[in-house]
């Protein structure tokens, strides 16, 4: 399966169904499955990018884990329990081993706080310490993002979006998490102060032994930072394996698309691989293979009979009829 | 403000658009400081900056767009020869659409919301090709069956919200097209679109501009883009040009630190992930300006000199300039 020895966070099988519209209205409401039956592991201190179009489901698979909203079915082990079981009190307990960063930095941290108080306010809510270790522990948590003690006083709009970002990730790291979900977390930064972030989140990762949930649209971003990929399309992931194996050599059409849609500075060429039509709406997703209405290679088994995720010889795991591993030393 | 351009010939068409020392300001504060350069027909420009580099201000400023309070001013700004600075509203207000075009990064914004997109190409029409109501509604199918857009009769009556992002650019790319103009000027028009659906607007971009000849103005934040889509790149910094050349030189040979700063900073999609080399601090707010070269703050090779003097953009190459001491024979002390 999508194993990894002795995980810090295991996902078996998680679905969401959402309704569209109000009900009582004159439209009829329509199940959307946002995410639909996904699994997947992640070691301790182990990265895993999740990547995907708009609309493929993977800012829901972030706030599920977290149970920020309640999945319609599937279990969630993390660290040995299985969070979807625990009562409100101790999961909100759990909560603290478990944080997210969100893309937009103005829009999750309260615009009347201080930097200061926006950062030691988890430890306030969650009761952990007194105002001098919690004095202590903002000092030590400025320093570990990178921010100066004398901007503890300043207020949100104050700073830069980098600036802003990196006070949401000291609010994560306030309450010592294992796991830190980052949702689209540099996707608003330009690329300098994005280079930063990154920066930040591997020292963090390598300095407190962390855990991370990269979500993101941006393949060059999650080649970077994860150790292994998973990329999703309408709320399936469609292939899941080691960071060398997805990038270097594809083995779904639809990751052979996503790399090959992307523009390089470095490859500077002047025309650009494209994938017909846009992807199918959630609410009315293609039967067989999800992908197979825009898939070059789909054959007449594709459009009745959905594939399965399964292991091909290089371990990667892969959801399609025809795809095989590649020969060794290949690349796209 | 040198100018790296040979003056030219008689016998030379003059180019589409040729602007010198093109500044903005908003009362005290300069936004866009002695922006110069040329575009032939069927030529891309890129304009490559991070957020405050006044790389969307020149795109409006081109097109006498800017908001109230804006004061433009340049030594030259022509669009085939004609004088730009100098046109009435009623002449820039012909100009655009019918010589000059623009599509944005959120058509959402940009398009009218509760007239279909057919109403909306086909006033485009009328107002500037002076055609019929039936007939502009034939142009109005016609553009977008050109743009790729299944079924154009019927897809012509929905109205904006019924349609994708990528559907969505493609009308504004219609609308933009359909009186075929010199110059599309493009800001982000990809940025908000899916990476497949990017790469399908770019290849449309393409042979739209085969077609047409346009020349393209493509104002992104993104590099790689850029690099693959244009032919010369300007890469702008609070407000000021720090360095221009040809795509391919500007990525392969950077001159400024800058420019090599932000190469170095994009992550790669190939090869096992190094540490990025970041480049230090933010950009500073536009109303507090390093004296010297703006970028002094935050460069690596920072000397003494670049804290008070300005750099001037000067030729480093055939057809490649750059605004950095570096590339003076100024002896550093």
């Amino acid at each position: 399966m999508t194993g990894t020895p002795d995980p810090l966070l295991s996902v078996r099988g998680l679905r969401k169904e959402f309704l569209t519209g109000s009900s009582g209205g004159l439209k009829k409401r329509r199940r959307i499955l946002a995410v639909d039956d996904i699994s997947f592991d992640i070691g301790v201190g182990e990265t895993l990018g999740l990547v995907g179009e708009s609309g493929c489901g993977k800012t829901t698979t972030g706030r599920l884990i977290l149970r920020l909203v309640e999945p319609t079915a599937g279990s969630v082990t993390f660290d040995g329990t299985d969070i979807l079981s625990l009562p409100p009190a101790e999961m909100r307990a759990l909560r603290r081993r478990m944080q997210i960063v969100f893309q937009d930095p103005f829009g999750s941290l309260n615009p009347r706080m201080t930097v200061g108080e926006l950062i030691v306010e988890p430890l306030v809510v969650h009761g952990v310490g007194d105002p001098v270790t919690r004095e202590r522990k903002l000092r030590d948590l400025l320093d570990r993002v990178g921010l100066s003690i004398w901007q503890a006083g300043r207020f949100p709009h104050e700073m830069s979006g980098g600036q802003r970002q990196r006070v949401c990730i000291a609010r994560a790291l306030a309450l010592a998490p294992a796991l830190l979900v980052l949702d689209e977390a540099v996707s608003a930064l330009d690329v300098s102060v994005q280079a930063q972030t990154l920066n930040l989140l591997s020292d963090l990762r390598r300095d407190l032994g962390l855990t991370y949930l990269f979500i993101s649209h941006d393949l060059g971003v999650v080649h970077h930072i994860s150790d292994r990929v998973a990329v999703m399309y309408l709320g399936q992931i469609v292939e899941i394996g080691a960071r060398r194996a997805i990038f270097e050599a594809p083995a779904h059409p639809y990751t052979q698309a996503l790399l090959n849609s992307v523009p390089s500075a470095r490859k500077g060429r002047k025309s650009f691989f494209t994938i017909e039509g846009d992807v199918p709406s959630p609410a009315n997703p293609p039967p067989g293979c999800r992908f197979h209405t825009r898939c070059p290679i789909a054959v007449a088994q594709c459009r009745t009979d959905p594939p399965r995720l399964r292991a091909l010889a290089d371990g990667r795991e892969v959801s399609c009829h025809l795809a095989k591993a590649p020969p060794k030393g290949a690349s796209p | 403000m040198p100018s790296t351009d040979q003056p030219p010939t008689l016998s030379a068409p003059p180019p589409l658009l040729d602007v010198e020392g093109l500044s903005v300001s908003f009362g005290s504060l300069n936004i866009l400081n002695g922006v110069s350069f040329r575009l032939a027909p069927g030529e891309t420009l890129g304009i490559v900056g991070e957020s405050g580099s006044g790389k969307s201000m020149t795109a409006l400023a081109l097109m006498r767009l800017l908001p109230r309070g804006g004061r433009v001013t340049a030594t030259r700004l022509q669009l085939a020869g004609e004088d730009i600075l100098s046109a009435s509203e009623s002449r820039l207000e012909s100009l655009r659409g019918a010589r000059m075009g623009m599509i944005f990064q959120e058509p959402m914004t940009a398009l009218n919301p509760v007239l279909t997109v057919g109403e909306q190409i086909a006033e485009t029409a009328r107002r500037h090709l002076n055609v019929s109501r039936a007939e502009s509604r034939n142009r109005a199918i016609e553009a977008l069956r050109r743009v790729g857009i299944p079924s154009p009769e019927q897809r012509i009556d929905d109205y904006p919200h019924h349609m994708s992002g990528g559907m969505r650019q493609r009308v504004m790319i219609a609308m933009a097209l359909i009186c075929q103009p010199q110059l599309l000027i493009a800001d982000e028009p990809t940025t908000a679109l899916d990476v497949t659906i990017q790469a399908q607007i770019l290849d449309l971009m393409l042979d739209l501009q085969d077609e047409y000849h346009m020349g393209i103005i493509f104002i992104s934040h993104d590099l790689g883009v850029v690099s693959a889509f244009t032919d010369r790149v300007m890469i702008m910094y609070l407000g000021q040009v720090l360095e221009e050349a040809t795509a391919n030189d500007i990525f392969t040979h950077p001159r400024h630190p800058y420019t090599e700063a932000l190469l170095a900073s994009i992550p790669e999609l190939e090869g096992e992930p190094t540490r990025l080399n970041a480049i230090r601090g933010t950009v500073p707010p536009i109303h507090d300006l390093p004296p010297g070269c703006r970028f002094a703050p935050r460069c690596d090779h920072m000397r003494p000199v670049c804290e008070t003097a300005r750099p001037m953009l000067i030729p480093v190459g055939a057809d490649h300039s750059a605004a950095c001491i570096r590339n003076t024979d100024y002896r550093f002390p």
